[in-house]
């Protein structure tokens, strides 16, 4: 249950980029998560309620949006999402594609009130 | 309302360290292995069969980690090379800081190998960057071989899947042919030893890896420094 540790990185994240913003107060931040990140959006969600009561960020919500594994194709270049597993190319059927998405942990917005 | 779009890793400290790690692993040309399992299946056993086969004047160093207790420094230290243990008092996984601060009174020049054994954990510790030049994930007979499809992330970001207690295989139902196979579905191309440290056997298989990717490892820097 590492997700409480992330949560706390986002959090953290969110404070920095709050010193940036002049305090602005922050509402929502979005975070992508990749399948292969190896991170539970439950879990994440969960912790970060947790981590977040209380505190000065209070109601802060979490946007996570879960990225499925993609692949590209070394031959006709044709990128496609995984499914169970299966990554051959479904257009040319070539064998050789590497990963190109999926193991994202990103922090990618914040949105803010207006003052 | 306005959205602030920011771009970044979510670990961007984490990484952060990560590199600084790296660059001074690749400046005192140490090879940093970072080692992965869950608990019991023999990340400890595989590395007193691996510490054995050294010669006492290797330049190899280990960093143990583990919730609680120092059994497992205290097993690796038999072998005279130096040892760490990093008790993480409750985390599940190790972080590139607690890596930097077990080395600060460590001396990298007189290195050249580094080996990590992570918190036994299949999950938590894919996540964090330890600077390391390779992941090494072991899977034992005794657990299950859909472990690769039910934990694909550390299968993936994994270089070697090590298929340890092949000794047990007579009295357990895993089926060794698909964990190769759902090991390979995950990440095309990952290399995989089967080995014993019970009976020695496959050990031959995993010391030729290491030593072929520390030859790899020289060579790119030997080509670098070529190139400056």
């Amino acid at each position: 249950m590492h997700e409480l540790s992330i949560a706390d990185s986002i959090l953290e994240a969110v404070r920095k980029e709050r010193e940036r913003l002049n305090h602005a107060r922050i509402t929502k931040v979005g975070v992508r998560i990749g399948e292969l990140a190896g991170v539970d959006p439950d879990a994440l969600s969960f912790g970060f309620e947790v981590l977040v009561k209380g505190t000065d960020l209070e109601p802060l919500v979490l946007d996570i949006e879960f990225k499925p594994r993609r692949q590209e194709c070394s031959q006709c270049k044709h990128v496609f999402t995984v499914a169970g597993y299966k990554v051959d190319c479904p257009s040319c059927g070539s064998r050789e594609t590497r990963c190109v998405g999926g193991e994202e942990l990103d922090l990618a917005y914040l949105e803010v009130e207006e003052s | 309302m306005s959205r602030v779009t920011v771009e970044k890793k979510v670990l961007s400290e984490n990484d952060l360290i990560a590199r600084r790690l790296r660059a001074r692993f690749e400046e005192h040309q140490v090879f940093c292995l970072n080692m992965i399992s869950s608990p019991g299946s023999g990340k400890t056993s595989l590395l007193e069969r691996t510490l054995e086969r050294f010669k006492p004047g290797e330049r190899v160093a280990l960093l143990t980690g583990d919730i609680q207790t120092d059994n497992d420094a205290k097993r690796l230290a038999r072998f005279g090379f130096p040892v760490k243990q990093i008790t993480t008092g409750g985390t599940c996984h190790l972080d590139a800081r607690m890596i930097e601060r077990a080395l600060t009174d460590w001396p990298l020049e007189s290195l050249d190998m580094l080996l990590v054994e992570n918190v036994g954990n299949l999950v938590c510790p894919s996540a964090y960057d330890l600077g390391e030049a390779a992941k090494v994930v072991v899977l034992s007979v005794a657990e299950g071989e859909d472990k690769p499809l039910k934990y694909p992330s550390i299968f993936f970001k994994s270089d070697l899947l090590i298929l340890n207690k092949i000794d047990l295989l007579p009295y357990v139902s895993f089926d060794i042919g698909k964990a190769r196979e759902y090991a390979l579905q995950v990440h095309s191309g990952m290399d995989i030893v089967e080995l014993s440290c019970k009976t020695g056997a496959g050990l031959d298989g995993w010391m030729n890896w290491l030593a072929g990717r520390r030859e790899m490892a020289k060579a790119a820097r030997a080509s670098t420094s070529g190139r400056e």
